[in-house]
């Protein structure tokens, strides 16, 4: 199902707030922030905190467990790297360290019928090539 | 009444074709100004102030008053999706009331059909310059319908609502459509399988477009658009039609949040604002214009605005007292709606529009005595980011 296609968009630079945490998945490491004033949990990244406006924050790893939050199967795309994938699931993960990311959930047969709300994940890196960046998706944990 | 009377709608056009091939979005802006300012017995240099969002003309909103060829004292080009019309309907009666206009005209053309864009299946287009919220949602492939099925998944979760229960959203509108002839022209010239009144199995055997969304669940891509025009107390005196009264609004945005949840629109801030503002509850309002992007939207928009408790939208909307013939509830989305009439990509001042028909005794689908109405927009994409706007409206 939603296997590596050089046509999927990727994340484009310069953009300084989510640079960091893409350069981080070369190594396979999936960043969040934390705020150094009132702890507060950032994502998506950021140079200030949303909660209080600081601008002292810190780059933490997760451990790539969580939950799913919700999720759509798309059974009809028209771009060019989506449309000839069959069904395949997007959806908001909640990670263990207590943020939300948008993902795919991956290596389930039927989508619709083999994911839940509340279904524990875990990270599945998908490699965008040598030297690139890697994208955090989830399967079932 | 002891309702605010400061500004109302005093003329309106919406431009019947939903398919209007050669014909630009301007030149539907243009149409619909004059036919909106005839309407109210007004004059083109009548108008000083200009509400629009912008789109289609270089440098935002500079080009919309050179095009029309006014001189206005005020233009706002708030830009918020398709809730924008009832966000500068808001702003509108609020500048008039403080004097500082006497007639806002209020334009939108789109032309999204004839341009073929995918709106709800196309995707990321990774073109212009990045975002942080595009860096961390294009390689996704989400498509604008799966953003919505996320937030129905989770309503369904959360709440036990039903397919169902959503379907009987689309059975209203379609109920409504089938009265309005130009929603079945609209639905005619897009070639949809059956132009007729449906039932909840027909929106539930409809194919899946993004799971749990159907196709029958869906809006229509077409072309089209509209003009509003509003007035001041002293200028709708003297008005050819009898005025819509603005009365209240609220606005307001929301956006992923760790944590947060999904199920719960901007709607739940900013219509207790707009059911204060005009001094009115929901159990009054007689016509409920609620942005039917997906069926999920009418659901979140019903319930945020306290028509009924949270989660409990699937019973309500599932009692039959939607449609404009029956009591007991507002009647829903009388012209059709997105579902089933019109929607060019921006759909917010269609909620308008209507709302002003009801209110003067004007609809396809006519309400006895409607007094009270509330339109509100949903613009963004609702289970990321999203602005929704609500406009009370009271006949004169």
């Amino acid at each position: 199902m939603t296997q590596n296609s050089p046509l999927r968009p990727q994340p484009r630079f310069p953009e300084p707030d989510t640079e960091p945490f893409w350069e981080a998945t070369k190594n396979r490491e999936l960043k969040y922030q934390t705020c150094n004033s009132c702890s507060e949990v950032i994502f998506y990244p950021r140079a200030h905190c949303p909660s209080c406006g600081s601008l002292e924050t810190s780059w933490n790893t997760s451990k790539g467990d969580g939950a799913v939050y919700t999720y759509s199967v798309i059974l009809q795309s028209r771009h060019p790297a989506f449309k000839d994938l069959g069904p395949y699931a997007l959806a908001y993960v909640d990670l263990d360290e207590g943020f939300r990311i948008m993902s795919n959930i991956v290596n389930v047969a039927d989508p619709v019928n083999d994911i839940s709300c509340g279904m524990r994940v875990k990270l599945n890196w998908h490699d965008q090539g040598e030297g690139e960046i890697a994208l955090p998706m989830f399967e079932p944990a | 009444m002891s309702q605010r009377r400061e500004a109302a709608i005093v003329g309106i056009h919406e431009y019947p074709l939903r398919v209007a091939p050669g014909v630009s979005s301007l030149q539907i802006k243009a149409a619909s100004a004059a036919k909106a300012l005839s309407d109210a017995g007004l004059n083109w240099q009548d108008v000083d102030a200009v509400y629009d969002t912008g789109t289609h003309q270089n440098i935002g909103g500079l080009g919309i008053s050179e095009y029309l060829g006014l001189k206005p004292d005020l233009i706002d080009t708030t830009s918020v999706g398709g809730s924008s019309y009832e966000f500068q309907a808001n702003h509108a009666a609020t500048m008039i009331a403080s004097g500082k206009a006497n007639v806002a005209l209020l334009t939108y053309g789109s032309t999204a059909h004839s341009d073929r864009r995918a709106i709800g299946t196309g995707g990321a287009t990774g073109q212009g310059s990045p975002t942080p919220f595009n860096n961390m949602e294009d390689p996704w492939g989400m498509t604008l319908i799966s953003n919505y099925g996320m937030v129905k998944a989770r309503h369904m979760h959360q709440y036990g609502t039903t397919d169902e229960q959503f379907a009987n959203i689309s059975v209203a509108t379609r109920y409504h459509a089938m009265r309005n002839p130009e929603a079945v022209k609209a639905m005619t010239d897009l070639e949809f399988v059956g132009v007729n009144e449906i039932t909840t199995q027909d929106v539930m055997d409809s194919r899946l477009i993004a799971w749990p969304l159907h196709l029958l669940e869906c809006c229509m891509v077409s072309d089209g658009g509209g003009a509003v025009v509003i007035a001041s107390k002293e200028v709708a005196a003297n008005c050819t039609k009898k005025p819509v009264w603005i009365i209240g609004g609220g606005e307001a945005t929301k956006y992923r949040e760790n944590g947060g949840d999904i199920t719960v629109s901007a709607g739940a801030q900013s219509g207790p604002r707009a059911f204060a503002d005009a001094g009115v509850t929901p159990d009054e309002i007689d016509i409920l214009m609620a942005y039917d992007s997906f069926s999920i939207t009418v659901m979140c928009m019903i319930e945020d605005l306290g028509f009924c408790s949270k989660g409990e939208g699937g019973d309500y909307v599932s009692s039959g007292i939607l449609k404009f013939d029956q009591s007991g509830g507002p009647a829903l989305n009388t012209d059709g709606g997105g579902l089933s009439s019109n929607h060019p990509g921006e759909r917010g001042i269609f909620l308008l529009l209507e709302s002003a028909r009801q209110l003067r005794g004007e609809s396809t689908a006519q309400v006895n005595d409607a007094k009270l109405a509330v339109a509100v927009g949903n613009g963004g994409q609702l289970g990321s980011r999203h602005s929704t706007s609500a406009t009370i409206l009271a006949a004169d």
